[in-house]
C-alpha cells in the first residue's frame, strides 16, 4: 500500500461551478462563517508513470471538453487560498476511476494501471482552526469513506498482500467471559449463551472452528439476518407470555388466508397476484446504520438491496418507495453529539443516494415520506421499498444436488465485511471510526446489468433457484440457497476487486451489486452475461449431504452442518414491560388564530411539501406512472398514492402504492401507533381508488434496545397492532422487516433510542383507470362531504408538534366501523360518484382541505359544528374529504355511512372554514406559499 | 405493408431503451434493442431507424455521454456515419443526445456544442413545454405546431454553445425544440419552464440534414394518454406520439 502517484490531474469547470455554491451553503448552515468562497473541482491520480503523450491524451480524449472543463497538472495552492483534497480510500467503489481505465484502452492506451479519483475544494475567507477542521471532517470529507487532506492529499493503491487461508480460533476452552470477550474482538454481537452453543458444538466435533467457520455463524445468528427477538419467546412483567412476534404476523396472514397471496415471509419478497397473467413482488428494507455514517452510501445501498430482494424472487423492478426520519436540520452544531454528522449533512447525502440509484438503475422512485424528529439526530432512518412484476409461476426455488453455485455482477471486496452483525450492534462515538469497512457504495450500473441478465435468464429457464447477495455476503446467500441439500465452493473462483483477500472476507463481504443462481447449465447464462456485460463466475456446486465446505489454496477451510448453522442458534427467552401511556405536560391546548395554527402546520417540516426533494427522484422512466408524488392542476399539488401500471400488463389494470408512518404516537402509545399507521397507508390506497379487500401489508419496525423490557414491551404492543389492523382490514402481511438497536450512546455514557417508528406500506390495485381519484378538487359547485367522525384525539398531533406542547387528549384510536366504510367508498369510487379524495392524516381536517385546494387551485367553503380545534386539527383515524358533483351527493350518501356534507368547491381560490363561533379564511397563495415555499420553481 | 425495422443502442447504464421501444412501436416500428456488447455495423445496416436511448451510460462517469461515444465509434466505425449520409432517420434522447454531441454527429461537421451540468446543479425531473421550431430542417418535429408535453430526467441538460454557433444553428434551421411556458410565451431562461438554464431555451436540435434529433427531454414517456400528468383532469393535450410517428415515417418512405 502507498505508493506516491507520478501523476495527478485537476479538473475545473468552465465558468461557474454550480457544486461550488451548495457547498457554501451548507457550510454556512453549519454555522461556519467566515468562509467566503469554495471552488470545487475534481482530481485523478494515476498510478504508475504516464508518459507526457499519455496525460496529454488522457487529457484531450477523456476529461477535458472545450465548452465545459479545463484539465491542468497539479499544483500547490495559490496564496490567501486554502485547499482542501479528499480521495476515494482504497476498496471504495470509484466509478469514475473504473470509466478512466476503460476510456484509456478505447483512446489506445491499453492498460494505465491504478486510478483513483478525489476532489479538491479551494476556499477563500478567514477561518479559524477549529472551523476549518469542522468544515472538512463534517462537510467536505467522510472519513468512512475518504482521506483527506489540508493542503495535497496522497491517493492510496491496494497492492497484494496475501494472507493464509484461514486461521484457526480457540473456543472449545474458553470461559464465558472469554467467550464473550471473543465475540466483542470480533464484532460477532453474540450473546454469552450464543457463544456457549458454538463452544459446545466444537467440542461435540473434537476440533476448534476456522476463522471462516465463525464468522460464518456470527454472520446467520446474527440479529439482521436471524430476527431473534422476532423469534424469541416472550414473558411480560406480570407474568403473561406471548407468542413470537414473528409467529403472530404470521399467523394473522394464515388466518386472512387470502388466494391471492402466493407467497409471505418466505422468499426475499412478498408474492401477491397482480392480474390473471402477473404477480407483484414487493418488499421493504431499512438501511438504518448504514446511512448514519456514510448516508449517501448507506441509502445508496438501501435502494440496491431491495431491488435485489425483488430480483431475488425473478421479477421485475418497476416502483421504489423511500420513508427517511431525520433530526432537524437545524440543530445548532455545539449540540451535535460526538461522532454523529449534521442531521443536514446526513440529509442531503440520504436524499442524494436514494436519487441516484433509483435514477441510474431506471426505476421510478414513485412515493416516499419525510419526517424530522430530534429523536432521529443521532440515529437517521432509511426505509427503502421496492416492488416489482413477474409472470405468474415464472420464479424457480428450488435448486438441485449437482446445480452449479453461480455468482454474476460486481466483484467482491474488503467493503461491507460483517455489515449484518454491524447493523446489529449499538451506534457509539467511535462507530464512524471503526465501521469503515461496513460501509458500501453503490454501482446502479452493475445492478442493472443484472436486471437485464436475470430476466433474460428467467424467461430462458436457466436457473433452478436465485437470491441476492446482502446482509452477510455469500456465507448468507449460498447458506440459505443451500440450507436444504449442501455445497461446495472454491472461494479461490470469486472474483475479487484487489488481491489480499483473507477466506473469510472473501465469503462475508458484502460487496454490492451480486445475485447468486443454481444453475444446471452454465454455457447459456455466461452468453447472455456477455451481452449485458455483466460478470460471472462459477465457484460450486449444490451437493446433497447436508454439508456445506469451502476450499482455498487447496485447503479445506470451513466445513459446517447445515443443520447447526440454520438451527443451532438458541432461542431467545425475553422479558417485556406493559406499556403505559405517560401523562401529558400540559393539561391545555390554545389554539388563539386557527389560521396561523394551520399555516404552521403546513409548513412544519414533516408536513411541508417535499416537492424540492421529489423532483430529483425520476418518476417517470419505464413511462408506467399514472400517479405521480405530486400532481393536480398546476403538478404541486399532494397525491395520497402513487399508480403505477406495472411494465409488460395489458394496461387497464394499475397498483397502487402507499405508505403509513408516524413518529409522534409511538413513545406514546406503541399499539395505537401501529393502528393509525395501517389505517393511513389503507386509507391512502382506498382514496386513491384501490379495492380495499386486494390490499397487502408490509411492516418495517425501526426500534431500540429490546433487551430493555420497556422497548421489548411497546415492540410487542405495535406487533400486536399490526396483527388487529391485517385482521380488521383483512389484509395480511406478506413481508417484513426488523431493525433494532436503533440506539446511540454519548460520550457521557447516556443512552439514546430513537422514537418507535413502524412503516407500513399497502400495495393495492384498481382493475379500470376509471376508478384512478386524486386528491385535487376538480369543480366549482361541487359538494364536499367529510367521511368518518372526528373525535378529541390531539395528543401526539402535530398540532401540538407546533405549539410545542405535549398537550392532553387521547392518542388516536383505531375506528371499528374503518374497515366497512372504506368498502362503501371504494364503492361509490367504482360507481363514478367521486370526482376527488383526500386522507385525513397529520394536521387533521383543515390541513386535507388546504392541500385540496392548494392541488385544484380552487375555493373551497366549510363548515364544521363544535370545538374548532378538535374539529380542525383532530388526527381521528379512518377519514376522507370527498367531493362529489351536485346530482351524487344524496347516492354517496346512501353508500357511505357516516358522510356528511361540509362545503362547497368555489371559483375563487380561497380556504374558508367556519367551526362554531370561529372561522378561518386564507387564499391560496398564502397556502402555498407555507406549505411548498421553499420549492424552488413553485409559484404561488 | 411491413413495418420499420428500428434499432435502439443502449450500453451499461442505459435505462430508457424499453421506453422508447413501446413508442417506436406504438408509431408502427419493428423495434430491437441492441445492447452495446452487439452493436457492430451488421446490425446497423439491417434497420431504417436508430434511437441512442437515454439513461446513465457508464454512470455519466466522465461526463454525460463521453464512453458512449467513444465505444460507439469503436463498435460502429464509420458506418454510424454513413448511416445518417444515407438518410435514415437518427433520434438521441437525453443521454442519447449527449452521446451524439460527443460523437461529433451534432451539431454536425465544424460545430461545437455541450451538455453541461443543470445551472441549479441537481437532478431534475419534471415535466416540461415543449414547441417545436417552425422553420427547423428537423424531420422529426415537421409539421408540429401544437405544444409537447414530458418529463425531463437529467443531472446535465444545459445546452451551451458558443454565440456564433447559436446563430449558425439558428441560420440553417438546427434548432429543433424549445422550452416555453404552459401559456406558450418564451421561457427567456427562467426556471422551472427552462429546467436547466440553456441556452436560448434550446431542448432539442437537429443536424443539417434534419435527420439526426437530438434533445435532453423524454418524449418517449408521454405517448399514451394516461401517462399525461393531468390526465385524472380530463387533459389530453401535448402527446409527443407525432414525433415518433414523423421518424418512422420517413424511415418507411425512405
Amino acid at each position: 500500500m502507498g505508493v506516491r502517484p507520478s501523476t495527478c490531474l485537476v479538473i475545473r469547470a468552465v465558468g461557474h461551478d454550480p457544486r461550488s455554491d451548495q457547498f457554501l451553503a451548507d457550510a454556512q448552515a453549519l454555522g461556519i462563517s467566515g468562509l467566503t468562497a469554495v471552488t470545487c473541482t475534481d482530481l485523478v491520480f494515476f498510478d504508475g508513470t504516464l508518459s507526457d503523450k499519455s496525460v496529454q491524451l488522457v487529457s484531450q480524449r477523456l476529461l477535458s471538453d472545450p465548452l465545459l472543463r479545463t484539465v491542468s497538472p497539479h499544483t500547490k495552492a495559490k496564496a490567501g487560498v486554502i485547499v482542501v483534497e479528499t480521495t476515494l480510500l482504497p476498496g471504495v467503489t470509484d466509478a469514475r476511476a473504473e470509466a478512466i481505465v476503460r476510456g484509456a484502452k478505447l483512446v489506445g492506451l491499453g492498460d494505465i494501471g491504478q486510478v483513483a479519483t478525489g476532489r479538491r475544494f479551494e476556499l477563500t475567507g478567514v477561518l479559524r482552526d477549529d472551523d476549518l477542521q469542522h468544515l472538512v471532517s463534517r462537510l467536505l470529507a467522510n472519513p468512512v469513506i475518504e482521506k483527506s487532506a489540508i493542503g495535497e492529499v496522497t491517493a492510496t493503491f491496494v497492492s497484494g498482500d496475501s494472507t493464509g487461508p484461514a486461521e484457526v480460533v480457540l473456543v472449545t476452552s474458553l470461559s464465558s467471559d472469554e467467550l464473550l470477550a471473543l465475540s466483542s474482538e470480533r464484532g460477532m454481537a453474540l450473546d454469552v449463551v450464543e457463544m456457549a452453543a458454538i463452544a459446545n458444538h466444537y467440542r461435540k466435533l473434537d476440533r476448534e472452528p476456522t476463522d471462516v467457520e465463525l464468522e460464518m455463524i456470527a454472520q446467520t445468528w446474527s440479529e439482521h439476518c436471524n430476527h431473534k427477538t422476532f423469534r424469541a419467546q416472550i414473558t411480560f412483567t406480570d407474568g403473561t407470555t406471548a407468542m413470537p412476534l414473528l409467529k403472530q404476523l404470521r399467523a394473522a396472514t394464515d388466518q386472512i388466508n387470502a388466494p391471492w397471496v402466493h407467497s409471505a415471509f418466505v422468499d426475499n419478497a412478498g408474492i401477491v397476484a397482480f392480474d390473471d397473467h402477473f404477480d407483484l413482488a414487493i418488499k421493504a428494507e431499512t438501511h438504518n446504520h448504514p446511512s448514519a455514517v456514510e448516508p449517501f452510501g448507506g441509502s445508496n445501498t438501501g435502494v440496491g438491496g431491495v431491488v435485489r430482494d425483488v430480483l431475488g424472487v425473478s421479477a421485475r423492478p418497476i416502483a421504489l418507495t423511500d420513508i427517511l426520519c431525520f433530526g432537524p436540520t437545524d440543530l445548532p452544531i455545539d449540540d451535535l453529539p460526538a461522532g454523529v454528522l449534521h442531521p443536514r449533512v446526513i440529509r442531503a447525502g440520504v436524499i442524494a443516494g436514494v436519487a441516484d440509484y433509483g435514477n441510474k438503475l431506471g426505476v421510478p422512485t414513485v412515493s416516499g415520506a419525510i419526517v424530522h424528529d430530534e429523536g432521529y439526530t443521532a440515529n437517521p432512518l432509511v426505509f427503502c421499498g421496492c416492488v416489482g412484476v413477474l409472470p405468474r409461476g415464472s420464479n424457480p426455488t428450488e435448486p438441485r444436488p449437482g446445480d452449479r453455485i453461480v455468482v454474476i455482477g460486481g466483484r467482491t471486496g474488503r467493503d461491507g465485511i460483517r455489515g449484518a452483525t454491524f447493523s446489529s450492534m449499538t451506534m457509539d462515538a467511535t462507530t464512524g471510526d471503526v465501521a469503515g469497512a461496513s460501509v458500501q457504495i453503490g454501482d446502479p450500473i452493475v445492478e442493472k446489468g443484472l436486471i437485464d441478465v436475470i430476466l433474460a435468464a428467467r424467461d430462458a429457464g436457466l436457473y433452478s433457484a436465485v437470491t441476492d447477495c446482502g446482509a452477510g455476503g455469500l456465507s448468507s446467500s449460498v447458506g440459505e440457497l443451500a440450507s436444504t441439500l449442501g455445497a461446495s465452493v472454491n472461494l479461490d473462483l470469486v472474483p475479487r476487486k484487489y488481491a489480499g483477500l483473507a477466506s473469510w472476507e472473501v465469503w462475508l463481504s458484502e460487496a454490492q451489486e451480486r445475485m447468486v443462481l443454481a444453475v444446471p447449465n452454465v454455457a447459456p447464462l455466461q452468453a447472455i452475461c456477455d451481452r449485458y456485460e455483466v460478470e460471472l463466475a462459477d465457484i460450486g456446486s449444490f451437493s446433497d449431504d447436508q454439508l456445506l465446505i469451502l476450499r482455498s489454496g487447496g485447503e479445506i477451510v470451513a466445513e459446517m452442518g447445515m443443520g447447526f448453522l440454520h438451527d443451532g442458534c438458541p432461542t431467545r427467552n425475553l422479558t417485556a414491560a406493559l406499556p403505559s401511556t405517560p401523562p401529558p405536560t400540559h393539561t391545555s391546548r390554545a389554539v388563539p388564530d386557527l389560521a396561523a395554527g394551520l399555516l404552521a402546520l403546513l409548513a412544519h417540516p414533516s408536513l411541508r411539501s417535499n416537492q424540492d426533494v421529489v423532483s430529483g427522484y425520476d418518476h417517470e422512466v419505464l413511462g408506467g406512472t399514472a400517479v405521480r408524488p405530486y400532481g393536480g392542476a398546476v403538478g404541486d399539488g399532494p397525491c395520497d398514492a402513487a399508480v403505477v401500471i406495472p411494465y409488460g400488463t395489458s394496461g387497464s389494470s394499475a397498483m397502487v402504492l402507499a405508505c403509513g408512518v408516524n413518529a409522534r404516537y409511538g413513545a406514546l402509545d406503541a399499539y395505537r401507533m401501529a393502528r393509525a399507521c395501517a389505517d393511513e397507508a389503507m386509507r391512502n390506497v382506498v382514496a386513491a381508488g384501490a379495492d380495499p379487500d386486494r390490499v397487502a401489508l408490509l411492516d418495517n419496525f425501526s426500534w431500540g434496545d429490546p433487551r430493555r423490557p420497556e422497548t421489548l414491551g411497546t415492540l410487542a404492543s405495535a406487533v400486536a397492532g399490526c396483527v388487529d389492523a391485517a385482521l380488521a382490514h383483512q389484509a395480511p402481511f406478506v413481508s417484513g422487516k426488523d431493525s433494532l438497536n436503533n440506539e446511540y450512546l454519548t460520550s457521557s455514557g447516556e443512552r439514546r433510542s430513537i422514537p418507535p417508528t413502524l412503516v407500513i406500506t399497502a400495495v393495492g390495485r384498481v382493475t379500470s383507470l376509471d376508478h384512478v381519484i386524486t386528491s385535487d378538487l376538480k369543480a366549482a359547485g361541487n359538494v364536499v362531504l367529510l367521511v368518518g367522525s372526528t373525535r378529541d384525539e390531539l395528543r401526539g398531533s402535530h398540532l401540538d408538534a407546533v405549539l410545542c406542547i405535549d398537550g392532553p387528549g387521547d392518542v388516536p384510536a383505531p375506528g371499528p366501523d374503518a374497515a366497512e366504510r372504506y368498502r362503501q367508498m371504494h364503492r361509490a369510487i367504482t360507481a363514478g360518484l367521486v370526482r376527488s379524495c383526500h386522507d385525513l392524516s397529520e394536521g387533521g381536517l383543515a390541513t386535507a382541505a388546504a392541500e385540496m385546494v392548494i392541488a385544484g387551485r380552487l375555493g373551497l367553503t366549510l363548515t364544521v359544528d363544535g370545538d374548532p380545534v378538535v374539529r380542525l386539527f383532530s388526527e381521528s383515524t379512518g377519514r376522507f374529504l370527498v367531493e362529489v358533483a351536485p346530482s351524487d351527493v344524496d347516492a354517496f350518501i346512501a353508500a357511505v355511512a357516516g358522510s356528511v356534507v361540509v362545503g362547497t368547491v368555489t371559483t375563487d381560490p380561497v380556504l374558508h372554514i367556519a367551526a362554531g363561533t370561529e372561522s378561518l379564511t386564507l387564499p391560496v397563495t398564502d397556502l402555498v406559499h407555507a406549505w411548498a415555499g421553499h420549492v424552488p420553481g413553485v409559484q404561488p | 405493408m411491413t413495418s420499420v425495422p428500428a434499432v435502439v443502442l443502449a450500453a451499461p447504464g442505459t435505462n430508457r431503451d424499453v421506453d422508447v421501444a413501446a413508442a417506436l412501436e406504438l408509431a408502427g416500428a419493428s423495434v430491437t434493442i441492441i445492447p452495446l456488447a452487439k452493436a457492430d455495423t451488421a446490425v446497423l445496416r439491417s434497420a431504417r431507424l436508430a434511437v441512442v436511448a437515454g439513461g446513465f451510460s457508464f454512470a455519466d462517469a466522465l461526463g454525460s455521454g463521453r464512453l458512449f461515444a467513444l465505444e460507439l465509434a469503436e463498435r460502429l466505425g464509420e458506418s454510424l456515419g454513413e448511416f445518417v449520409a444515407a438518410g435514415h432517420p437518427v433520434l438521441g434522447i437525453c443521454n442519447g443526445f449527449q452521446t451524439l454531441v460527443r460523437s461529433g454527429i451534432l451539431p454536425g461537421p465544424s460545430s461545437q456544442a455541450a451538455l453541461g451540468h443543470n445551472a441549479h446543479g441537481r437532478f431534475e425531473c419534471r415535466w416540461v413545454t415543449l414547441e417545436a421550431e417552425p422553420t427547423s430542417a428537423c424531420i422529426w418535429t415537421q409539421g408540429i405546431a401544437d405544444e409537447l408535453l414530458c418529463p425531463i430526467a437529467h443531472g446535465e441538460g444545459r445546452f451551451h454553445a458558443e454565440p456564433d454557433t447559436l446563430a449558425k444553428l439558428a441560420a440553417n434551421g438546427q434548432i429543433a425544440l424549445r422550452y416555453r411556458r404552459p401559456d406558450r410565451s418564451a421561457a427567456d431562461g427562467a426556471f422551472p419552464f427552462n429546467p436547466n438554464g440553456s441556452d436560448e431555451d434550446i431542448a432539442g436540435i437537429c443536424d443539417p440534414t434534419g435527420m439526426v434529433l437530438g434533445l435532453m427531454p423524454h418524449p418517449e414517456d408521454h405517448v399514451l394518454n394516461r401517462q399525461h400528468p393531468r390526465w385524472t383532469r380530463g387533459e389530453t393535450s401535448g402527446s409527443c406520439r407525432t414525433l415518433f410517428a414523423n421518424g418512422v415515417r420517413h424511415a418507411k418512405e425512405l
